[in-house]
C-alpha cells in the first residue's frame, strides 16, 4: 500500500483550500452585511437628505400631507426615553451584579443568574403588550397623578410631569425601556465584577473594609472601564428598541415640555408608519431617519465592545 | 453616630437596595409571566391551531400565523446558520487573530446588538424593492442576517473549547485541516453548535420589527414564499392594537405560545451549555 498516494494528495489540497475558501467568504459575508446595510440605508435616505439638507435633523415638523419632513421630535423622543430608561437601568442593573457576585447564596446564585438571562429573552413585543395593558393603566392610575400632584409643584423640574395622565407617552416608554435593558446591563456588569481577582477583594476586607467599602473602592475602580462597556451596550438596545416602544410611546411627532405626553422615536415612527407611507419623499424620510439611528447605534455598541474589549484582555493578562 | 457604626450602617443601606433591586427585576419578569398566563390560557383553545385569522368581529385561530412564523423561522435558520457556523470556524481555525479576523470577530458583536428594524430596512431595499412585493422570502432573509452573528459567536467559542490534543492528533496522522474540522472537530463541539442553533431561533422567532416591511402580514392561508405570509409576531402587534375584543383574546394567546417557546429553548440551550461545561470540565 503506498503510503501516499499523490492523487489522493492533491484532491485532499483541493478540498482544503475550497473548504478554506468557504469558511473565508462567510466570514467576510459578515462585513459585506454591514457594509450593504449603511450603503443601502444611504441611498434610500438620499432623496429626502437632498430634498431637506442638514434641516432633516433640526426641524421638528413631520407632516405627510404637505411633504415636510423633520427628525428632531423622533431624535428627542429616542434619546429621553434612552435617558429615563438608563436612570431607572443603571443603578438597578448595578444593584443585581452586585447582588449576584458579592451577596447571593451559592445556591440561588445560578437560578436567579438563569432567571435574569430569561427576562433578556423575552421578545420585545411582549415588552410591549405587556406595557401597554397592564403597566401603562398601573402609571395612569397610581404612578401619573402622583407625579402631577406633588412633582409637578417643584419649580423647574415641574413643567416636565405637566398635563392629563395618558398612561402611555415617554415616561412610560422609558419605563418599558429600562426593564428591557435591565438584564443586559445586569448581566455585563456581573461578568464584569467576576474578573476582579479575589486577592484584591480580600486585601480589602483584610484591611477591615466592609463589603460596599469594598465593592465602592475595590471592585468598581478596577472593573469601570468594563462597567461603562456595559452601560453603553444597555444604551445601544434602548435607542434602537423598536416594538416595546412602539406600543406605549403614543405615536405623536411633536417635541413637548412634558414627559407625561405623547411622542415617538426613531426606530417607533418607521415601524408604524413604513407600510402606509405614500410618496418617494415620505419613505425616503423614514429610511433617513433608519440611518441617523444605524449611525448613532453603531457608534455607541462600538465604543461598548472596544471597552468591554479592553476589560477582557485585562483580565486574561492577570490571570 | 460613630464613624464604625455609621460605616455599617452605610454598608446596610447599599446592600439593602441592591436586594431590593434584585427583587424588583425578578418582580418583573413575574409579572409579565403572570400577565402572559392569565391572559393567554382564556384565549386557549383547539381552534388557535385549527383556524386561520379571523376578520374582526368572529372567532378564529392562529394557524395561518404559526405556520407563517414556523416557515420564515426555519428558512432563516437554513440560510444563516451554516454562514454562521462556516464563518466562526475561519475565525477559530483559520484566522485566528489576523487583522480580518481581528475586524470580521467586532463587527460581529456590533450586529449581534444592533437594532433589528435595522435589518429589516437593509432587506426592503435591497430585496422588496428589486421584487417589487413583500415577500416570505425576504422576511426569511432578514432573519437569517439576524441569525448569523449569534451562530458565529458561539461557533467559534465552542470550536475553541476543543482540547487542542485532538487537533493535533488528527493533523499528526496526515489530516488537512478541513478534515480535522469536519470528522473530528464539529463532532467534538456538535452540542455547542447546537446550543447556538436553539439561541438563534430563540432570538428570531420573536423578532417582529424586521418583518413588518419584508414580509408584512396576511390575513389569510398562504405558502407561497413570493408572496406576503402571515406571521406570529406581526399578527400580535396589529391584533394587539386592535379595538376587538376578539382579536386582543388571540393577541394574548400567540404571546404566550411564542414567549412559551422562546423560554423553553433558552432554557434548553442553557440546560445544555451547562452540561457541556460539566462533561468538559471532568474530562480534562
Amino acid at each position: 500500500m503506498a503510503i501516499i498516494d499523490p492523487r489522493h494528495a492533491a484532491k485532499q489540497l483541493i478540498y482544503e483550500r475550497v473548504f478554506r475558501a468557504a469558511t473565508l467568504t462567510a466570514a467576510a459575508l459578515v462585513l459585506v452585511i454591514l457594509g450593504g446595510v449603511g450603503i443601502s440605508l444611504a441611498r434610500g435616505s438620499w432623496p429626502a437628505l437632498s430634498h431637506f439638507g442638514f434641516s432633516f435633523v433640526t426641524r421638528e415638523i413631520w407632516n405627510p400631507v404637505t411633504d415636510e419632513f423633520g427628525a428632531l421630535a423622533a431624535i428627542y423622543g429616542t434619546v429621553v426615553t434612552s435617558i429615563i430608561a438608563m436612570a431607572i437601568a443603571v443603578p438597578a442593573g448595578f444593584g443585581i451584579a452586585l447582588f449576584l457576585t458579592e451577596l447571593c447564596p451559592p445556591l440561588l446564585k445560578r437560578p436567579i443568574g438563569v432567571a435574569v438571562e430569561l427576562l433578556a429573552a423575552v421578545p420585545s413585543i411582549i415588552f410591549g403588550i405587556w406595557g401597554l395593558f397592564v403597566l401603562a393603566p398601573v402609571l395612569q392610575r397610581h404612578v401619573q397623578p402622583w407625579l402631577i400632584e406633588y412633582a409637578g409643584a417643584i419649580p423647574g423640574v415641574g413643567k416636565l410631569f405637566m398635563g392629563p395622565p395618558y398612561g402611555i407617552g415617554v415616561l412610560t416608554a422609558g419605563f418599558v425601556l429600562a426593564i428591557m435593558v435591565l438584564p443586559f446591563i445586569a448581566a455585563t456588569m456581573r461578568d464584569v465584577f467576576d474578573t476582579v481577582p479575589p486577592m484584591l477583594k480580600e486585601s480589602g476586607y483584610g484591611l477591615g473594609a466592609t463589603t460596599w467599602e469594598v465593592i465602592w473602592h475595590v471592585v468598581v475602580p478596577h472593573s469601570r472601564v468594563g462597567i461603562v462597556g456595559g452601560v453603553m451596550l444597555g444604551l445601544g438596545r434602548a435607542l434602537g428598541e423598536t416594538m416595546a416602544v412602539t406600543f406605549v410611546i403614543g405615536n405623536a411627532h411633536r417635541i413637548s415640555s412634558s414627559l407625561l405626553a405623547p411622542g415617538t422615536t426613531i426606530s417607533s415612527s418607521i415601524a408604524n408608519e413604513f407600510t402606509e407611507a405614500v410618496g418617494d419623499l415620505y419613505t425616503s424620510s423614514l429610511i433617513a431617519l433608519g440611518l441617523l439611528l444605524f449611525v448613532i447605534t453603531f457608534s455607541v455598541i462600538a465604543a461598548a465592545q472596544a471597552m468591554l474589549r479592553r476589560i477582557e484582555r485585562r483580565a486574561s493578562l492577570a490571570l | 453616630m460613630s464613624r464604625r457604626s455609621f460605616r455599617k450602617f452605610k454598608n446596610g443601606v447599599f446592600l439593602a437596595l441592591s436586594l431590593i433591586a434584585t427583587l424588583a427585576g425578578l418582580a418583573c419578569l413575574a409579572a409579565i409571566l403572570w400577565t402572559l398566563i392569565s391572559h393567554g390560557l382564556a384565549g386557549m383553545s383547539w381552534h388557535l391551531f385549527s383556524q386561520m385569522t379571523p376578520p374582526p368581529g368572529s372567532r378564529g385561530g392562529l394557524l395561518n400565523a404559526l405556520f407563517g412564523s414556523t416557515v420564515m423561522t426555519v428558512l432563516g435558520i437554513l440560510i444563516g446558520s451554516p454562514i454562521g457556523v462556516l464563518a466562526g470556524t475561519y475565525l477559530a481555525e483559520y484566522g485566528h487573530n489576523s487583522r480580518l479576523s481581528v475586524l470580521v470577530r467586532f463587527i460581529n458583536d456590533v450586529l449581534l446588538s444592533a437594532p433589528s428594524i435595522i435589518v429589516g430596512l437593509f432587506i426592503y431595499e435591497v430585496v422588496v424593492v428589486r421584487m417589487g412585493h413583500f415577500s416570505a422570502i425576504s422576511g426569511a432573509l432578514s432573519l437569517a442576517v439576524l441569525a448569523i452573528p449569534v451562530t458565529l459567536r458561539t461557533t467559534e467559542d465552542m470550536l475553541n473549547l476543543v482540547p487542542i490534543g485532538m487537533k493535533d492528533s488528527s493533523a499528526a496522522l496526515g489530516a488537512y485541516p478541513w478534515r480535522t474540522i469536519i470528522s473530528v472537530l464539529y463532532p467534538a463541539a456538535r452540542s455547542g453548535i447546537v446550543t447556538g442553533l436553539l439561541l438563534a431561533i430563540a432570538r428570531i422567532s420573536g423578532e417582529t420589527a424586521p418583518l413588518l416591511f419584508t414580509a408584512l402580514n396576511n390575513q389569510f392561508w398562504s405558502t407561497n414564499l413570493d408572496a406576503p405570509m402571515a406571521n406570529l409576531p406581526v399578527v400580535i402587534f396589529q391584533f394587539a392594537l386592535s379595538p376587538y375584543k376578539d382579536w386582543q383574546d388571540l393577541a394574548w394567546a400567540g404571546a404566550l405560545i411564542i414567549t412559551a417557546t422562546i423560554l423553553i429553548l433558552s432554557v434548553s440551550a442553557r440546560a445544555l451549555l451547562a452540561l457541556l461545561q460539566s462533561k468538559g470540565g471532568s474530562a480534562r
